[in-house]
């Protein structure tokens, strides 16, 4: 079977397309390749939902949190505490048996018990959090002098948050929010060993990557393919969020701009 | 545990409760905190050593320590950390096995690699496969502290490599100028004045790590995860004196609850010390604030 077929079969395996059973015996590269490639497809899906939902969350809260009334304030700093404060690992063995109690009594609720949509809500809320608190710390060290230079303009509430606030805010936050973007991304690979079920064996590309690796009790190749993928996974992102961080810089001079580069090795961790 | 849970059919409400909670399996169940804390009691430090060679190699004028040094700082921030500890129980399993294979059996003919089987002496099992439980289960929690170490160390690297560069390059010359060697400026200054530079990326690292300890689960260690899921599920009558539903997610709230205590503990003590650590220093939070030193600030 030449390595064509193997990934026609195989290729989207991940979201149950094209062959029924996994390999079984006589695993070649290509194979491995292929499927831990097809399980990535769900890594991306996961990281590109939590983090464009959360992103609006995110904002909620950082504006939330930086309120001064105590109805706004309060909620954003706790829902910020419990998700930057326990681990990811528990949030989503707890969240998947919390949906299992509610599948039997609330009616609608069913779906939340299968990965795409229980981990997907967990990881909007995880993130939400993370960037939240990022974005929280840039607003408050937004220049005071454009938020007053606003003031002189006459401009007022949304006008000046959408046109001011807000953008200067993405601009300061944005290395540290590229951070989280990857580390969301490296987040995803919980899922599927945290409660949530694989069914039907469509998992994601850690899902594969073990699969090979207790299959062939050698661990040299399928990690090997994983780490692979990931770090150009990580690279995408790098591009993307450079592109978005270039574009949120463009009527700063070429030397500041530079500076606000994500710096390589500036870590936010999960 | 108490005289009265004799028989557990007859009791009701809170001695129920209490009978319920000191069975043998939730005493396990507690010690495997006790296995947690010990973790990272044991890690942190390890981390430690590991960061600390790692930032030494990724400064070294040597090129190839230098790129080696770099390569695994680089390495774990673009792979999932979930990935590694999957990845390294099992390869360093199988590298002591090969070792001991290789001292132990010389004259052992046949390939390693048979098919899908990983086929080393039965002298170079490692542990024994005569040994008693507790030794594999030592051998397993030391596999773990291992595997978190490397992880972990490649973080601490990436955090102490920025603390040394952010030392600054006027207390370097000042060592220069009193001609001391590249030795003696690295023991004698940059080494006693970095550790505030990285107090605040070694504080994140360290909630990381608190955060990270459920994956002991995955590495195949008997902790609060694998027993909140064991007690946590149906029991029926015929096995136990203690019938209950699914009550798996509220061993996990409990378990939600003592994470986000702990790591509140640690944000409160870490603050602390960084309030006293920074007291006097000629940084922001020690007040002075002089020009030229919170810019190049740890990352």
């Amino acid at each position: 079977m030449s390595c064509w077929d193997t990934i026609a079969d195989y290729g989207l395996r991940s979201l149950g397309y094209g062959e029924r059973l996994l390999p079984r015996s006589d695993f070649t590269l290509c194979q491995q390749f292929t499927l831990i490639g097809s399980g990535l497809l769900w890594n991306i899906y996961f990281g590109v939902v939590a983090l464009l939902s959360g992103f609006v969350l995110a904002t909620a809260l950082a504006l939330g949190k930086a309120s001064a009334s105590p109805w706004f304030r309060k909620p954003a700093e706790w829902t910020i505490f419990v998700f930057r404060g326990s681990p990811l690992f528990i949030q989503f063995f707890f969240a998947y048996f919390l949906f299992l109690s509610l599948k039997g009594q609330v009616d609608g609720l069913d779906a939340l018990t299968s990965a795409w949509l229980g981990a997907a809500v967990v990881l909007f809320l995880n993130t939400a959090a993370y960037s939240g608190e990022i974005f929280y710390g840039a607003l408050l060290s937004v220049p005071k002098g454009e938020v007053e230079a606003a003031d002189a303009y006459g401009m007022a509430g949304w006008t000046r948050f959408r046109r001011v606030i807000w953008p200067t805010m993405l601009r300061l936050a944005w290395p540290a929010y590229t951070n989280e973007a990857i580390f969301l991304f490296h987040a995803t690979t919980l899922v599927f060993f945290s409660g949530f079920p694989a069914s039907r064996q469509q998992g994601d590309a850690l899902y594969y990557a073990s699969y090979f690796a207790d299959k062939t009790f050698n661990p040299f190749v399928p990690y090997p393919i994983l780490a692979g993928y990931f770090i150009l996974l990580t690279l995408v992102i790098i591009a993307l969020m450079g592109l978005i961080g270039r574009r949120l810089n463009r009527h700063l001079p070429a030397a500041q701009a530079t500076a606000r580069r994500p710096r390589r090795f500036a870590l936010l961790f999960r | 545990m108490f005289s009265y849970c004799a028989d557990p059919d007859t009791l009701e409400g809170l001695r129920w409760l209490s009978c319920y909670l000191t069975t043998g399996k939730h005493l396990s169940f507690y010690w495997a905190f006790g296995t947690v804390l010990l973790l990272l009691a044991v890690t942190a430090p390890v981390a430690l050593l590991f960061g600390f060679g790692g930032a030494v190699a990724a400064r070294s004028r040597v090129a190839p320590l230098a790129w080696f040094g770099k390569g695994y700082i680089a390495l774990v921030r673009g792979v999932p950390d979930i990935a590694f500890f999957l990845f390294f129980v099992i390869a360093l399993d199988q590298g002591i096995e090969w070792l001991r294979h290789q001292a132990k059996c010389p004259d052992w003919d046949q390939p390693i690699r048979q098919g899908n089987d990983f086929v080393v002496c039965a002298e170079a099992k490692m542990p024994l496969s005569t040994s008693a439980q507790w030794v594999h289960e030592v051998y397993g929690f030391w596999l773990a502290v291992f595997t978190f170490a490397i992880v972990f160390g490649a973080f601490a690297a990436n955090v102490l490599f920025g603390a040394m560069r952010a030392v600054p390059r006027a207390q370097i010359e000042t060592g220069e100028a009193y001609g001391m060697t590249r030795a003696q400026i690295f023991r004698r200054i940059l080494v006693p004045q970095m550790w505030v530079y990285a107090l605040p990326g070694l504080s994140n690292l360290w909630m990381v790590l608190i955060k990270a300890s459920p994956l002991l689960f995955l590495l195949g260690v008997e902790d609060i995860v694998y027993w909140a899921r064991e007690l946590g599920s149906t029991k029926t009558p015929q096995f136990t004196d203690y019938p209950h539903g699914d009550w798996r997610m509220w061993y996990f709230l409990f378990l939600l609850v003592f994470y986000l205590g702990f790591t509140r503990v640690s944000e409160i003590a870490l603050d602390r010390l960084m309030r006293r650590l920074t007291h006097g220093q000629a940084t922001l939070g020690g007040g002075a604030g002089r020009a030229g030193m919170t810019e190049a600030g740890p990352p």
